[in-house]
Order: C-alpha cells, then structure tokens, then sequence
C-alpha cells in the first residue's frame, strides 16, 4: 500500500485538531474505544462539541494547557492509501518543530482560518513549505461556515496566497486551495453540498491522488555505506557487502561506481536483499551491494555512478534553521551529521537572518536563535560529498549536534 | 539471471535503515523480545538488515513469569533456529529479593514491574541501545515518542525535552550512563503488522489465531480461566469460548477478543474491520489517561 507522509501547519485556533479529528472520524478510522474516551473527556471538561485534540494530545502537559507541545504523528488509511500525518505545534517552539515534521513530509497542509484571512503566521507557514520544498502544498480555508461560504471570502484568500507564492524563490510548487469547514465536515472527505461554487476534489480525495513518484523527484544516485557485512561463515567466507539506503535514483547490477572519497572505480556485481538477489534497487530501498573488487569501503563512504559525481568540498554554504536554546554563533563548534557521515564543524560566517514573512534579511547579525533561520558558512575537518538541497533532499541537508549536550541543535540546507 | 527489480516497501526500508544505524553507532545494542507478533516482526527486519551475517545482538526477554506457555516454546525455538543469544531476566527475582512488591487483588498485574528488572539488566550487561517493538499508533502518548529516544541513568523519558530527528538523519550521540531506546517499527500500525506477517509468512505463536480457551468476563473484556495467573472472584463464571489475542503482554492484563480466525488472511481482514483499538483490551492503560506517559517517564519501555 502507498505510505503518504503529510505535514499540518496553522496558528492557534485555525482548527487544526479539529480537521485531523474530523479526517479520523469521516474515515472511521476512530475505534470505539478512543471515541468513547473522547466524548468522555469532552463532557467532563464541559464541552458540548467532541474535542478531538484530546486524540492527538498525548502528554499531560498539552492536555492541562490545552496545547499542543511536541510534533505527533497520526495514522489512518484509506483503502489505497496509508497516511502519516505529523501534527505540529501551533506557536511555542513553532519552526523547530514544523520544520521536524516537515522533513519526512511529501505533502503539506496550511490552515488558514476563513474569517481571519491570510496573516502573519499564514505567511511564516508557507515559507518553511518552499525552505523544505515541499511539492505539494494544501491551503485549506478552514471555517467556511462562518463566513457563509463566501465564494468571495475564499477567492480574496486565493490571490493573497498566489500574491505571496510569486514572491517564493521555488516556483515548482503545486498549490491546492481548498474550502472547508472541519466542524461540519464540508469537503474534508464529503463533498460539500452548501459550496456549490466548488468544483475541486475534497482534502482527502486530493490527498489519495497525490503522485508519489511525482513527489520524490528523481535525481542522482546516491548510495551512502551504513555498516560494512562480512559473515565469516563457512557459506560465505569471503562475502563483504555494503549495506545502505538507495537516494535519488536507481541502482543496477553492472552499473559503474566510485567510492567515495577514495575515487576507487568499480562495478557493481551483486545487489542483495535478505536471501534473494535483484538486477534493479529503485531509490528509497535499503539493500546490501558487492561490488566486483576488493576495495576499501567504509561507513560514511558514498557509492555514486561515475558520471554522476556529487560536489566534494571543506568549505559548504548552507541555510540553517536552528532549534536550540543555546544560539549559534560564530566560530563556535559542532558535530556535523550529513546522511551517515559524521565530521566536524566550524562556524566560520553568519552571513544573515532571514525573515520568514518575506520581508527580507537582516545581514550580519551576531548569532542565530532559537528558531530562527539564517544563512552560514562551515568549515569541515574531512570533506563531505553532497549535493544542493534543490537537486536531492537526502544529500542537501545535514543536523548540527552540540558537542557539549549531544543535542540536536540545528539543521542545514545546502545551498 | 532475469531482469528482477527490488520493490520498495517504504515502511520496511525505513526499519532495516534503522537497525542498520543501531549496529553502526552504538557498542553494545540488545534486542528486547517479549515473543509477541511485534518483537517477532523485528526479528525478522533485524535478519533481512545483517544477512548473510547472523543477528549481531543478543535478545533480551523481561520475563514476567505471567506468559503463555506457548509464547515462551515458540521463543526457545526461534532462538535456536537463528542462532543468537538470549539473556531472560526474571520480574520474580526482583519480588523474591524484595525489591519491588507485588500488586494483589482484583487488577494485580506484574507489567509496572518490568521495568526495574529491564533497568538492573540494562546496567548488568552495559547495553546502550535498546531495540523495541513499541508503535506510535498505539497510545497517544507513544505517538510523541521518538525513533532514538535518549533516556537517562534511570531510565527516565524526559518527554517535554526530546531531540527532533529530521529526514533519516538519527543522532545517537550519548553520555556514558545514558541509554537509547530505539523503535524501528514506530511508522508501522497494527494492520502494517499483521499484513507484513501475512506477506512475510513469519510463523507467530498459536495464541494469536482463534483456539478454545476458559474464559471469564469482567468489565467487558474476556480473560484467560485456564490456569490460575489472572485473579478471579468466584462468582466470575467460566466458559469456554473461541477466542484470540491482539496483544500478548503479561496475561494478567490482556484481554482476549471473540474470534474464528484461524489463519493469517482472516486475522488480517478481522483487524480491518475492528471497531476497538488493540490497547483497548490493555487493562495497564485503562488505569489512567495518562498511564502510559507515567510509565514511560520511570523507564518503562
């Protein structure tokens, strides 16, 4: 079945849980069980409605203050498609976490709320979409029943948007826009009948047609080394295979290599998953490869095609979006993770902040907070084989680790 | 050789990613097997990760002393089959030594009690990685856990605290003390599970398929009368019904559900259409809305 990954963004209020309960529910993809526990909880707390945030809040914390701290991730399916939806905070630590949630994601939904139109938030949330380059991307104009189903409300909320798109650097984006209310169920998964004006598909419709193999764009091959296999059993003394995740494109038997960093050529001889042997690997397939000499491969090294070479540098440019309390600045240190290569990091530039409401950026400032988003250059102590987050996701990006706290403290999209 | 093309499983490639990061960044990973269809799965992505090599880590099995007999032959035999190490730590020497005490009555259950054993083992063997079957599907409050999730010296999960993991980028860098627990299976569902068993034809214990079972009822959910594990007042009637079960946790806290299914197609196409989530025949997590999180924050997996 086709897993599909969806990230959901909007401020407060906009009916964010709502909309994924009123999905779960319309899905019937809520057992009895949870549902009793919800109308259970809505009618201790005093609530005439069903609050099915009480569904996805999982931590005391966010159900005493009625807020959702930490990304959570839903599971529903339909009968062609399994979808995850990660289910983001709405304003404390908003960036960090719908950029986390974002990174996996193939599609993305924006809410904005009928009556309020396009805000500031509104704009924070498209931004990170086109950073991420998210291909698709849903806005879903969320209470429309307040608004008397305006067709004229909608399509001011429209060219806003399309205003704000124009201005975006990645134009290859599918934009949706879809009316809705949550509440009432109106083209979440029925059609509505109180917008005949509508002539588009309802949220989960469109979000069945997504086309997958549209989503994750087809670029290089990329085969980053895990863990290296030797058995030294009896049947297979002398086996060792390269165990790893195929990026970017596919990977055959024959198909000419190079190691990474070393430059050795070869061959592909052998390409193995579990007991079984495969002339093709399509990307996104973790297998084991052999190839045809005996060269020096290890974890971190790159298998690529030999006339599809990736830059190779010290010295990177990257947008970073940073996610901890300690800010970045410069010339300080981390550990670099970029796939399953680990160096080190210096900061030897903060070259701006970027705003995130299209505004502009803000040169040389003195460090990068929390959440904000800027633009650094790095110096590495070994170089790392990568690619411009543009061509291929996987081997854009890198995380920035603290060396002191072992944090996760930032991520990098290479320019 | 003809022109044979791998296709993707996205959930399955993700999984065997996953264990493929543990063996590389870790020293001393360990595999905690409870003999349920979830930790069975793992063993099987745990193979296909390492083959032609063996399993390159030990499993670990808490044992409550409240199993089902046929879970623990079924273990036994598979241990064998693969050729790996299994280190059982028993819940009973903790009682006996009296470091934790045992829960009586009606809703005694022995399943707050792994944990200190899991922690003793945790420390005994210096594990840094712990591999669960553990799914975010299943309770709201695992629906915010991690893929890596870094606990402390206690075991404790710092849940307001956690490191956000981006793309397939896993950050396993620890202090000495420190542990991490990891759940390849996290994006899977319970019906990703049991389709996988079926496509995978992994053999599971017979208790999952229907079978005739003595059986009382007590708030709703039917419980196990064939040995005298789960506590029973006398005025709960016993009868036998066609029954299986969802979960196979410690016996005094799952509930079996009515069934005919005796084969994989029919459990899959009953999962389908249930109605109540698997937990829902957990009593551990009807103690509480937030039973789950507490547990999680003390070590719990």
């Amino acid at each position: 079945m086709k897993v599909t990954k969806i990230a959901t963004a909007g401020s407060v209020d906009d009916g964010k849980s709502t909309l994924i309960g009123r999905l779960l529910y319309d899905t019937h993809s809520l057992t009895e069980d949870k549902l009793q526990a919800i109308e259970e909880k809505s009618k201790q707390r005093g609530f005439d409605y069903l609050d099915f945030s009480l569904a996805t809040d999982g931590l005391v914390a966010e159900r005493e203050q009625g807020i959702t701290i930490d990304v959570a991730h839903i599971y529903f399916s339909t009968l062609n498609t399994s979808f995850i939806i990660a289910d983001t905070p709405g304003h404390i630590e908003y960036t960090r976490n719908m950029v986390t949630g974002a990174s996996t994601a193939q599609a993305s939904i924006v809410l904005v709320d009928a009556r309020n139109g396009v805000v500031e938030q509104t704009y924070r949330h498209f931004f990170i979409n086109n950073l991420l380059r998210i291909k698709d991307v849903v806005i879903a104009v969320n209470k429309m029943d307040l608004v008397d189903y305006s067709e004229e409300k909608f399509n001011q909320i429209k060219r806003e948007i399309e205003y704000l798109a124009s201005k975006s650097e990645y134009q290859n984006q599918n934009i949706t826009f879809i009316p809705l209310s949550a509440l009432k169920g109106d083209n979440v998964v029925q059609a509505s009948e109180n917008m005949p004006w509508y002539k588009g598909e309802t949220l989960l419709n469109h979000l069945e047609d997504l086309k997958l193999e549209d989503v994750q764009e087809e670029s290089s091959t990329r085969f980053p080394v895990q863990t290296v296999i030797r058995p030294k059993t009896d049947d297979f003394h002398d086996f060792r295979g390269y165990a790893g995740k195929v990026y970017g494109g596919d990977l055959e038997v024959g198909d000419e290599i190079l190691v990474l960093p070393s430059a050795t050529k070869s061959t592909v001889k052998k390409i193995h998953f579990f007991n079984q042997e495969y002339q093709t690997a399509k990307r996104g397939s973790s297998v084991t490869i052999e190839l045809q000499d005996d060269v020096n491969v290890s974890r971190g090294d790159m298998l690529v095609k030999t006339n599809e070479e990736p830059q190779i540098a010290k010295q990177v440019k990257a947008t970073v979006c940073w996610m901890d309390k300690k800010p970045l600045t410069s010339s300080s240190r981390y550990y670099l993770k970029h796939g399953v290569n680990d160096v080190q990091a210096k900061i030897t530039e903060i070259s701006s902040v970027v705003r995130t409401d299209f505004s502009g950026k803000e040169l040389s400032p003195s460090q990068l907070a929390l959440n904000e988003i800027g633009e650094v250059e790095l110096k590495l102590s070994k170089p790392i084989f990568f690619d411009s987050y543009e061509e291929n996701k996987a081997n854009g990006s890198f995380i920035l680790i603290d060396s002191q706290t072992n944090n996760t403290a930032g991520v990098g999209f290479i320019g | 050789m003809s022109a044979k093309i791998l296709k993707v499983g996205a959930l399955e490639s993700e999984a065997i990613y996953i264990f493929r990061e543990v063996v590389a960044q870790f020293e001393k990973p360990v595999l905690l097997f409870s003999g349920g269809k979830d930790s069975i799965t793992l063993v099987r992505l745990a193979q296909k990760a390492f083959y032609p090599a063996k399993i390159p880590f030990p499993l670990l099995h808490i044992d409550t002393g409240h199993n089902f007999e046929e879970t623990i032959e079924f273990r036994d035999r598979l241990v064998k089959e693969l050729g790996v190490e299994l280190i059982v730590r028993n819940v009973q020497d903790n009682i006996d030594k009296g470091r934790v005490r045992e829960e009586t009555g009606k809703y005694a259950s022995r399943n707050m009690l792994q944990t200190e054993t899991l922690l003793d083992a945790i420390e005994e063997f210096g594990f840094d990685a712990c591999i669960g079957g553990a799914r975010r599907d299943e309770e709201k409050a695992r629906a915010k856990e991690r893929i890596f999730s870094v606990r402390d010296d206690f075991g404790q999960w710092d849940e307001r605290n956690q490191r956000p993991e981006l793309f397939d980028m896993l950050n396993g860098r620890i202090d000495l003390g420190q542990n991490v627990r990891v759940f390849p299976i996290s994006n899977w569902t319970e019906l990703d599970v049991w389709s996988y068993i079926e496509q995978e034809r992994i053999e599971i214990p017979s208790i999952y398929f229907a079978h005739k079972r003595p059986t009382f009822i007590r708030d709703g959910l039917i419980w196990s009368a064939a040995d005298d594990i789960v506590y029973r007042e006398e005025d709960e009637q016993v009868e036998e019904r066609m029954v299986r079960f969802r979960t196979v946790g410690d016996m005094s806290c799952t509930a079996a559900v009515l069934s005919t299914a005796t084969d994989l197609e029919t459990i899959v196409s009953e999962i389908r259409e249930s109605s109540i989530s698997e937990r829902g025949a957990r009593i551990d997590d009807k103690r509480s809305e937030a039973a789950m999180e507490k547990r999680k924050q003390q070590g719990y997996f």
